[in-house]
């Protein structure tokens, strides 16, 4: 096949994994975040990733839309390689969809606007037809009513939902999601959760990072258990929460259970 | 707009000349006549004295929007991603924040030609004009400084957000980070104004025909009488007061408004 340097990738197709994650290291300075971890996610998979605080959650999915850079291994997207120098960032990140802990919404903007704004400025796509999307977005996230409220109006919850939306205006075929009900009220949390289920359902290849186990057990199809930079074990849910084989994972699922 | 203001600056400077002059006939009159009331020399004054306040008005204005316009871009120029723009940016910025500004209005009266020419036509530089560089100097720097920490109070997942949506980071800058520094930047940038416009009257230590310029003129025409001295200054300080404490005001309430709602 391809020699692994370069730029041009064989075209992707949906039966090949749609991320490929391979041997990443990362570090900051001297300090090693990442210590060489793979995975494979295939098209219309839930992958959770769980792991205590500090084990590289956060950089790892990071990486995959180049908001990190690794410093070695190989992470493809559709087959686009992303350690590589010449990549196309924004080509990347028009696929990859991604929700963060603290929703950073754009508080200037109202939820319509938010939802609005990546399709018309970043896309050029036509303005009516952008509006029309953000209004069954928030339809679709249960925010119907809320278009016109500012971020700072909305609670937590429908703030990460507008956040949601905000992603999936760009049509991505992929959602990055770092904890993203951390900030939340137990009671909102529920809500969010309920919004990323059924993505997951409808077949959108979903990364979560999560603390809510019950969620993960629920909707993942896989789950990843990190620690210190390494891959620790990862399983179906059932067989990773039933049964899990190392020492650290039972440790962790100790402590949180 | 600059334009407008650079306008209003030649007609008042213009009409003010012989204006300027005018202090000197009235000495004579002076002398003969009974010495008049301090009120009645101020109510007297007051048009021309008025003029030049308006002088030191567009003075102000146009150094402000000068120096907001290349404040804001060497504001950008400190978080360039240009390593020798931003290292270069930030060295303007803090020489000029730092030195006097009558050091730097004496510096644009002296370092600016009296007149340049271009190919055959031959642009006079008025020291009115000088002076709106002059002051123009401290705003920009302070514009610049204000903007790189209102872009750095900004929340990093703001660019990170933007980031991951695919922006560039120039639709970045102009979407999403500089709307959201307006508001944080408005009352500091409205304090700068009511600063910059009192510093105005430093312009009559290099020879603008502005407010306190005239004021002394008017002084001396009058005789140089001590008892004038407070009522004219007075005067003067007034016409500050009245124009700056509004501004002040509003300041406190755009300042009380914007902590309320972030
Ligand atoms: N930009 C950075 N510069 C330096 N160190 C960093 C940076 N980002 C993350 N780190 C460090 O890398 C380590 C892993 O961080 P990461 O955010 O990936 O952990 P995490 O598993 O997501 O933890 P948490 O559950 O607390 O979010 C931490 O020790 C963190 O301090
Ligand atoms: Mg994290």
């Amino acid at each position: 096949m391809a020699a692994p340097q370069a730029t041009s990738a064989p075209a992707w197709t949906p039966d090949q994994p749609i991320i490929r994650v391979k041997d990443v290291h990362k570090s900051f300075g001297s300090f090693q975040v990442l210590k060489g971890m793979s995975m494979d996610v295939k098209k219309g998979e839930a992958i959770c990733i769980i792991g205590p605080s500090g084990s590289g959650k956060s950089t790892l999915i990071r990486c995959m839309n180049a908001l990190v850079d690794i410093t070695e291994g190989s992470i493809t997207v559709e087959n686009q390689e992303v350690n590589d120098p010449n990549l196309d960032k924004l080509k990347l990140r028009r696929k990859v969809g991604m929700v963060f802990q603290q929703y950073n919404l754009f508080p200037h903007k109202t939820a319509l606007q938010n939802v609005m704004m990546a399709p018309i400025n970043v896309l050029k796509q036509d303005k009516k037809e952008v509006e029309e999307r953000a209004h069954a977005l928030l339809k679709k996230v249960r925010l119907t009513g809320k278009e016109n409220n500012y971020p700072g109006e909305l609670s937590g919850g429908q703030q990460q939902r507008v956040a949601i939306a905000r992603s999936l205006a760009m049509r991505p075929d992929i959602m990055l999601f770092d904890e993203v009900t951390a900030a939340l009220d137990p009671e909102t949390v529920k809500e969010v959760l309920v919004t990323i289920r059924e993505l997951a359902e409808e077949g959108m290849t979903c990364l979560l990072v999560t603390h809510e186990m019950k969620f993960a057990r629920d909707v993942a199809d896989h789950i990843y258990f990190t620690d210190k930079g390494v891959i620790v074990e990862h399983a179906p849910p059932e067989e990773f929460f039933d049964n899990p084989k190392d020492e650290r994972t039972r440790t962790f699922l100790g402590q949180i259970l | 707009m600059i334009a407008f203001a650079i306008l209003m600056v030649a007609q008042v400077a213009n009409g003010q000349a012989p204006a300027g002059d005018a202090p000197a006939a009235p000495v004579s009159e002076a002398t003969t006549t009974a010495p008049a009331t301090p009120l009645t020399v101020v109510l007297k004054w007051a048009p021309l004295l008025l003029k030049g306040f308006i002088f030191n008005i567009v003075i102000s204005v146009a150094s402000m929007a000068l120096g907001t316009i290349t404040g804001l871009l060497l504001g950008l120029g400190q978080i360039s991603q240009r390593k020798w723009v931003a290292k270069l940016s930030w060295f303007f910025t803090q020489f000029f924040r730092n030195s006097p500004w009558l050091v730097l209005l004496f510096f644009a009266m002296f370092m600016i030609p009296f007149q340049i020419t271009i190919g055959s036509v031959t642009i006079p530089l008025p020291d009115w004009f000088k002076a709106i560089i002059g002051f123009s100097l401290p705003v920009m720097a302070n514009v610049s400084e204000l903007l790189r920490g209102a872009i750095r109070s900004l929340p990093s997942g703001q660019w990170e957000a933007a980031e991951s949506l695919a922006f560039t980071r120039t639709q970045t800058i102009w979407k999403i980070i500089l709307p959201q520094c307006v508001k944080r930047m408005l009352p500091p940038w409205m304090n700068l104004y009511s600063l910059i416009t009192m510093a105005t009257v430093l312009a009559s230590i290099v020879g603008v025909g502005e407010m306190l310029t005239l004021t002394a003129q008017v002084h001396a025409a009058e005789g140089g009488r001590p008892e004038l001295f407070a009522p004219l200054y007075g005067f003067a300080g007034l016409c500050f007061f009245a124009y700056c404490w509004p501004i002040s005001k509003l300041t406190q309430r755009l300042e009380r408004r914007f902590n309320v709602k972030t």
